[in-house]
């Protein structure tokens, strides 16, 4: 009985193999004739300087609506200015475990991309490893450092965009508690905390601040249950930085102006303009504002230096409010005049460094 | 239709049809079949890279699928080992960087750090079923959450509020310069000696021995092994806690092996629930876990290459491998297919 089982399961893997090798036969030459293609055509069109471009998302997927999403946007939109073509000149690969950071960003190093982008936190042990064994292929990581002369490191002043979130969110509150809504609990998003809060009070002392993290990036229910406790709790502008998580505080607030069209119910977006995201028809709209973090743009900044030869390699870029790397979305009326005015003054005190917002939350 | 020919004939279908299927799937949402398993096959096989990443994605399903198995030989539904596995990740990460030692003593200690731990956490649920009757399958369930979110309090604790703990000292590693070499920089690591190791030792454990043999009857028939004079309870308690120690390893691997660290997981990391799988594919053997796993692991590692290579998206891909692995799961329908064909035949 037993021999009969594992007789069945040996053969099955060997059938699949010999299967599998009847159709990889057929094959296995293409891969090679593809490449040759790729170095004829890189090779002509060096003279104008073909430079491609490619990037490995986060577990997050590239159509995560705020920060792949974003820098997959800079990707195409350099593709784009450069007339490349898609999976030649630029691509993308999705993570769907954090195991697979190493391979896909193998993956594009064998495709001879002349950069690379590894995009979140989660990457950096694994963008190290491989620029390591790749030195003359150029890398660059956004929201993690990498110290090694191949990789550029993007890092965002988070803290600096959230604080006029906070100058916002204060400003707005008719009942003078306001919430905060995280992923997990790392060092980008406390950043994002840090500065929502120091702003909110810098406008308001006796300002209440709910905050919470979700532990996930990707559970919308979590990120509904969290906003409608703050709401009921009083809250009425909730900031959130938890990627799809945030999609649920979006929901839960749409529901309730759809209920009272009168009441005071904000959220503030995250990394891209969330707008739509808080469309309820034509004219109502519960996005506050949106906080963007331009990964987009600094992919594209990066992108184009490498591409003229001067690849920030082993640099730190920073990209602050003075750098327009962080700034508030166009909040398409819904902030007053006189708020936006305080708004200004505070990006202009931040920006020329008369204020500094700290990265973490005094406690 | 003898026996044995049917034997061999029905994986084969089994796999042609899965694959028929997935490339029906391919050519309706516009994607050219041919291209997309030869990226499968370059993906598993291409070079020595795949190969190396390959057995490294094997590794821990190895170890998931015998600790499944194990449970299953006694009786036991063992749904805990991705639990099992996170702490074995989390204690094996911990030993390899907090002490300073020679990798003779330290490599072993940290795999026998993992081994209890995951031990431990399923000696819990199998105490639970032995003295409350607690039905292991609620208690291993609920094990997982407590497992997943007390490794990240941990790790938060550990690495002072950061996302991961430090690196393992290389003294811990179970990785080499040699084969990340022999393997043009893949993630292979000698990981792959210990699952095998370990795929003897659940051979021995049950067939060579007596403990063994009163693990199987209590699996057999609890009452009929009761009545022989057995301790059911000692035995349940004692097939988890083994279950509890491949799964343990299976997070040491993953630690000392591909990631050499442990860090905050948001979510499960699918491995243990995919042991499952790999244990049934493999009749809860020992030997067929190894071939469960080697194709639970091939096609999920080869699956990246088809979006690179063959620009299919991702959805499609895990559509397709689902349905691969779903006709070797369902080779049952095509072995009573095959039968009546030949009963038939025989008839006429």
């Amino acid at each position: 009985m037993k021999k009969r089982k594992f007789g069945l399961v040996l053969s099955s893997v060997l059938a699949a193999s010999a299967i599998l090798g009847a159709c990889g036969t057929k094959d296995e030459d293409k891969p090679a004739k593809e490449k040759e293609n790729e170095n004829a055509s890189s090779g002509e069109s060096n003279k104008e300087g073909a430079f491609s471009v490619a990037m490995v998302t986060d577990v997050g997927g590239v159509d995560d609506k705020s920060f792949n999403q974003s820098a997959w946007e800079g990707v195409q939109a350099y593709g784009k200015e450069h007339n490349l073509e898609k999976s030649k000149g630029f691509d993308y690969l999705q993570s769907k475990s954090d195991a697979d950071y190493d391979a896909n960003l193998n993956a594009l190093v064998r495709r001879d991309f002349n950069l690379i982008f590894g995009i979140g936190y989660m990457m950096e042990d694994a963008m190290a490893a491989i620029a390591e064994e790749n030195p003359d292929n150029k890398f660059a990581i956004i929201d993690a450092t990498v110290e090694a002369d191949n990789v550029v490191s993007v890092l965002f002043k988070e803290q600096e965009g959230a604080f006029l979130a906070g100058v916002a969110a204060a400003k707005m509150s008719k009942t003078g508690t306001i919430g905060f809504v995280g992923g997990v609990d790392i060092p980008v998003i406390n950043r994002f905390e840090a500065g929502f809060v120091e702003g909110a009070k810098a406008v308001n002392p006796k300002i209440e601040i709910k905050s919470k993290y979700t532990g996930a990036f990707d559970k919308a229910d979590l990120g509904k249950i969290t906003a409608n406790s703050m709401y009921s709790a009083g809250a009425d502008v909730i900031f959130h930085a938890a990627g799809a998580t945030g999609n649920g505080v979006f929901s839960e607030a749409k529901e309730r102006k759809k209920k009272d069209p009168n009441a005071n119910v904000w959220v503030i977006g995250v990394d891209a303009d969330q707008y739509e995201e808080g469309k309820i028809d034509d004219k109502t709209n519960v996005t506050l504002t949106s906080m963007l973090k331009g990964v987009n743009t600094a992919v594209v900044d990066i992108s184009n230096k490498a591409k003229n030869g001067e690849f920030p390699g082993g640099k730190k870029l920073v990209y602050g409010l003075a750098e327009d790397g962080v700034k508030l979305a166009d909040s398409r009326g819904a902030i007053p005049e006189d708020v936006q005015k305080v708004i200004d003054e505070y990006k202009e005190k931040i920006a020329n460094g008369e204020i500094k917002v700290p990265e973490k939350v005094k406690k | 239709m003898s026996n044995r020919v049917i034997n061999i004939l029905v994986p084969i279908i089994s796999i042609i049809i899965g694959l028929i299927v997935g490339a029906i799937v391919m050519v309706v949402s516009g994607y050219d079949p041919v291209q997309g398993y030869s990226a499968l096959w370059t993906g598993i096989f291409g070079d020595s890279y795949s190969i190396g990443n390959t057995i490294r994605q094997i590794t821990p399903y190895i170890l998931a699928g015998l600790a499944v198995a194990f449970a299953f030989r006694t009786g036991l539904f063992n749904i805990g080992v991705e639990g099992q596995l996170i702490l074995g990740w989390l204690a094996a990460a911990w030993v390899g960087y907090a002490f300073d030692l020679p990798k003779i003593i330290h490599l072993p200690l940290a795999l026998l750090a993992a081994a209890a731990a995951g031990a431990f956490w399923a000696f819990i649920a199998g105490f639970l079923k032995a003295k409350f009757k607690v039905h292991e399958v609620i208690a291993t369930i609920m094990l997982n959450y407590t497992a997943l979110y007390i490794a990240n309090a941990v790790i938060k604790k550990l690495s002072d509020g950061s996302f991961k703990t430090e690196r393992v000292h290389a003294s811990a590693s179970l990785r080499s310069p040699f084969l990340r070499e022999l393997t043009d920089n893949s993630s292979l690591h000698y990981g792959i000696i210990v699952a095998l190791l370990m795929v003897v030792v659940m051979w021995f454990i049950l067939e060579k021995t007596t403990r063994g043999y009163e693990l199987k009857a209590v699996g057999f028939n609890k009452h009929a092994a009761d009545y022989a004079g057995m301790s059911v309870n000692k035995n349940i308690i004692l097939a988890m806690t083994i279950s509890g120690m491949f799964a343990g390893l299976g997070g040491a691997m993953e630690a000392l092996g591909t990631f050499g660290n442990a860090s905050i997981k948001p979510g499960f990391t699918g491995i243990g629930f995919d042991g499952i799988a790999v244990a049934l594919l493999g009749a809860n053997t020992p030997l067929g876990v190894v071939f469960g796993a080697s194709l639970f692991g091939s096609l999920k590692y080869g699956a990246l290459n088809m979006p690179n290579a063959a620009g299919i998206p991702e959805e499609i891909v895990s559509i397709i491998i689902a349905l691969i692995i779903f006709f070797v799961a369902s080779g049952y329908i095509i072995r009573v297919a095959l039968q009546k064909l030949s009963k038939k035949k025989e008839g006429q």
